[in-house]
């Protein structure tokens, strides 16, 4: 029976996984994050992966939740686990510093779970389709609702028929907050959109610097 | 990419590779927090704990860990945890993020615009 296809000879065991890309630098030690967030489709995934120094990677959370129901004669609390989905790339900065772009699940379900799962992250970007616009309302409402730093960046599939000025009205978005265009499946583009974020940190960080 | 028969969500698996334990000292790792490893791997050491130290030879973060070993991130950082206790990995956690919603300095973050300027 000359079937090679499943040779049972053949060492089964796989080889330990390669590092898609290169390794970080042995003095690698500050692991930055920015959060890349918007509606169903809109780009998320395309912007981390053309600016990233890797392939995009993706992994999952199982996120745990107190459930509603309390049952307290039992003494028992409900839980509900959700798996979060989520990919992510990076960019080494310098000898230290490693920035990792997370591009958040599209889902509204999992929305509620942001503040865990990406506690810490420097700020966000919301990715915006203005053929859907209200995909876009959401997580500028959850952002808003966190505190969290954002640039608008809209996404072009097509021509825009608007001006960003239009946009930045439907989105009723306040004047501090940057808005830009941008094409998420170029590396500059999408640079860009990570310059126009931490400069806007920065200068928020200023303002909040104590004067002396 | 090699995929591995895992299902990552499948409770028997994890309960397996955990030993059915959960930490309360795994919330120390970020997604971010990257591992560098202390020493290699010795004989008989649980498989995942051998595909963590050869990874880790050059520092790794927590969330690489969890894509390339095809396990959730909570896992993963369960795992780490015995790997820290016994001294085979050293975790260096994120200096600045991961403090509530403080922004970090403006010198840092003038560091990071200038990198991203130049990329
Ligand atoms: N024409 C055009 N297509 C784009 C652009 N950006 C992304 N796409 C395409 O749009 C589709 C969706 O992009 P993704 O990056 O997967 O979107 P996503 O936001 O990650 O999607 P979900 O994670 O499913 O919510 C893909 O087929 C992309 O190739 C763009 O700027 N122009
Ligand atoms: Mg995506």
């Amino acid at each position: 029976m000359p079937s090679r296809t499943s040779d049972p000879e053949d060492p089964a065991a796989p080889a330990a996984p390669a590092l898609s890309g290169r390794p970080l630098r042995d003095t690698a030690r500050d692991g930055l994050k920015i959060v890349v967030v918007g509606g169903f489709g809109v780009g998320k995934t395309t912007l981390v992966g053309s600016v990233s120094e890797i392939r995009p990677l993706s992994t999952e959370e199982v996120m745990t939740q107190a459930g509603v129901g309390i049952d307290d004669r039992e003494g028992v609390r409900t839980k509900t686990t959700t798996t979060v989905a989520f990919d992510f790339g990076r960019i080494t900065l310098d000898d230290e510093m490693v920035l990792y772009l997370f591009g958040a699940p599209g889902q509204e379900r999992f929305w509620f779970l942001w503040d865990r799962l990406f506690a810490g992250t420097l700020g966000a970007v919301v990715l915006v389709d203005t053929r859907r616009l209200a995909d876009s309302w959401y997580a500028i409402d959850r952002l808003e609702h966190h505190g969290l730093p954002f640039v608008v960046a809209r996404n072009n599939f097509d021509e825009p028929t608007h001006s960003l000025e239009q946009v930045r009205a439907a989105l009723s978005l306040n004047p501090d907050v940057p808005l830009l265009d941008c094409d998420a499946r170029k590396r500059e583009s999408s640079r860009d959109v990570l310059v126009a974020l931490v400069r806007h940190l920065h200068s928020l960080s200023h303002a909040l610097e104590p004067t002396p | 990419m090699i995929r591995r028969p895992v299902d990552s969500g499948d409770p028997d698996r994890l309960y397996t590779v955990t030993g059915g334990r959960t930490r309360a000292d795994e919330q120390a790792f970020d997604l971010v927090t990257l591992i560098v490893r202390e020493s290699g791997p010795t004989p008989g050491m649980q498989s995942e704990l051998v595909r963590i130290l050869q990874l880790s030879e050059r520092p790794v973060a927590v969330v690489e860990l969890a894509s390339l070993l095809d396990l959730p991130v909570g896992v993963v950082k369960i795992l780490l945890c015995d790997l820290l206790d016994t001294g085979r990995i050293t975790a260096r956690h994120p200096q600045s993020s991961g403090r509530g919603r403080q922004l970090p300095p403006p010198e840092t973050l003038k560091k990071v615009l200038l990198a991203l300027q130049n990329l």
